[in-house]
């Protein structure tokens, strides 16, 4: 691998959140509904689990 | 007392070939499990998700763990890194991800790969509760 790809730290978060939040509704869940609401719940809790981090970790520092 | 006992014991699920195959294929080449039983959808989406997130961490200047004997966590990263199959098998092969982790992008891409190696053992299970008809 020649290029090396630079992220931010949100940004890497991010596709984290969105590619394990895939594969955690597929194979959690039976029918697809349930699959694309389960997904879902999994992102937000990703993310919301980045900014409660962050602002835990904001909170420490002062 | 006996015989509810008896009653209540798990039965051993039908062992088939599809049930050995599946998983077998699916830790190989990420999704493949899902896609031959025709679950294409889902078989396209962990394919990519994980194929994704592999590449993204070696993309990333992400460290494959080799297998060794040594420090417990090196141990695990390369349990985790094994649960990508072929793209680990090809990472190897190629001596990508070999680098010192010097940077913080590239201990998110270490990161990336670990996971990417966990989510494929989790989408090996589903792939043979599938095969064994325990999920639809």
């Amino acid at each position: 691998m020649t290029g090396t790809l630079t992220l931010t730290h949100f940004s890497a978060a991010l596709l984290f959140s969105i590619f394990a939040s895939i594969v955690f509704g597929i194979t959690q869940r039976n029918t697809a509904r349930d699959q694309i609401r389960y997904g879902f719940y999994c992102f937000c809790m990703f993310i919301g689990g980045v900014f409660v981090g962050g602002w835990l970790m904001w909170l420490l520092r002062r | 007392m006996a015989n509810s006992t008896t009653s209540k014991r798990a039965v051993a699920p039908p062992l088939n070939v599809l049930s050995v195959v599946a998983p077998a294929i699916g830790w190989l080449i990420p999704g493949a499990g899902h896609l031959i039983q025709k679950r294409w959808i889902r078989g396209f989406l962990l394919l990519a998700s994980v194929v994704v997130m592999f590449i993204l961490g070696l993309l990333m200047q992400g460290h494959v763990y080799k297998p060794n004997g040594g420090d417990i966590l090196n141990i695990l990263g390369f349990i985790g890194d094994l649960g990508s199959g072929g793209l680990y098998i090809v990472s190897l092969a190629k001596d990508l991800g070999q680098g010192a982790i010097a940077h913080a992008s590239a201990d998110y891409g270490t990161k990336f790969m670990f996971v990417a190696g966990l989510l494929n053992f989790i989408s090996v299970a589903d792939a043979y509760h599938i095969s064994i008809g325990k999920k639809s």
